[in-house]
């Protein structure tokens, strides 16, 4: 099972849940990605052993996309 | 650019950290640029160190009777220095509070994200130790510390994240999923706040992050020396 979450003030929130067989779930998982995205969210992708990648498109095989804020220098 | 001793990343577009863009005008840091800064830092604290220390070492061997002068001269060298050290290690010093439920949630996300080693160092320290290209980062709310190779000299970045509503845990795994995205953008983006001696950092650090930079030096040595 596929998981789209966002970092907030509760820890982090499930948007989205999908399978790869489940097309309906994944086309709800897009648009609430999107949504998050033009809240100024930004999509990432953890790929373990210190990587991660940015995605401007919800990848459908992934296990776990997380959205953060943007950082800045304090 | 790596640091010698460092794995280089795999080939391929190098990833580029969104936020890169809010700060168009600095250059892109590199292992190179940071060693540069550092170095500066270093002549930075020989010139305003030395003529203080060589004026009060001066005043007693002319004039001893001058001594509350030349101490006063010699109590500057000493403290300008550990000021600078004092703001540089502030970038991780973390604020209590009290530890919610929503701390706890992120906590869970925070603990998948590190390996078993980095997620026990940072429940004991508070900090998330991290390897990359340009050194050992320990990654805190709202700053970070870079150990260069070789474990012989500590940057202090202050970056965070403008949310004050997210529990710790989550600003660090903000921070630490933008590292893991662009190591060099990260170190862009942060604000560099000072770079010198891990003796001079360690002893501003609060007293349980310590064993965390510790452990980073030592593993900065090794990869450097590999």
């Amino acid at each position: 099972m596929s998981r789209l979450i966002r970092m907030d003030s509760t820890g982090h929130s499930t948007l989205a849940e999908w399978s790869a067989e489940d097309q309906a779930g994944y086309e709800a998982a897009v648009e609430a990605f999107r949504r998050e995205l033009d809240e100024g969210y930004i999509g990432v992708l953890d790929e373990g052993e210190g990587r991660a990648t940015q995605v401007r498109d919800l990848p459908k095989d992934a296990d776990l996309v997380i959205m953060r804020r943007p950082i800045a220098g304090g | 650019m790596a640091a010698p001793g460092y794995p280089v990343a795999e080939e391929g577009p190098e990833p580029v950290l969104p936020e890169v863009a809010n700060v168009y005008w600095r250059p892109r840091a590199s292992a190179d640029s940071l060693h540069r800064r550092g170095r500066l830092w270093t002549a930075w604290m020989v010139a305003v160190t030395v003529p203080f220390a060589l004026a009060g070492g001066t005043l007693i061997a002319l004039a001893p009777l001058s001594f509350p002068v030349a101490i006063m001269a010699l109590v500057h060298a000493w403290v300008i220095p550990e000021l600078y050290a004092f703001r540089g290690a502030g970038v991780v010093r973390s604020k209590r509070r009290e530890e919610g439920r929503s701390e706890r949630v992120a906590q869970g996300l925070l603990g998948d994200l590190l390996g078993h080693d980095a997620r026990e160092l940072q429940r004991e320290t508070g900090l998330a130790m991290e390897r990359g290209k340009l050194g050992v980062w320990l990654v805190g709310e709202a700053g970070a510390l870079l150990v260069a190779p070789g474990g012989r000299r500590v940057h202090c970045f202050c970056v965070g994240v403008n949310d004050g509503e997210l529990p710790p845990s989550d600003k660090i795994a903000h921070l630490l999923l933008a590292l893991r995205t662009d190591e060099e953008g990260f170190a862009t983006v942060a604000n560099h706040a000072f770079a010198g001696a891990p003796w001079r950092v360690r002893r501003r650090l609060d007293r349980p992050m310590r064993p965390a930079l510790n452990l980073a030096r030592k593993s900065a040595s090794y990869t450097a020396a590999a």
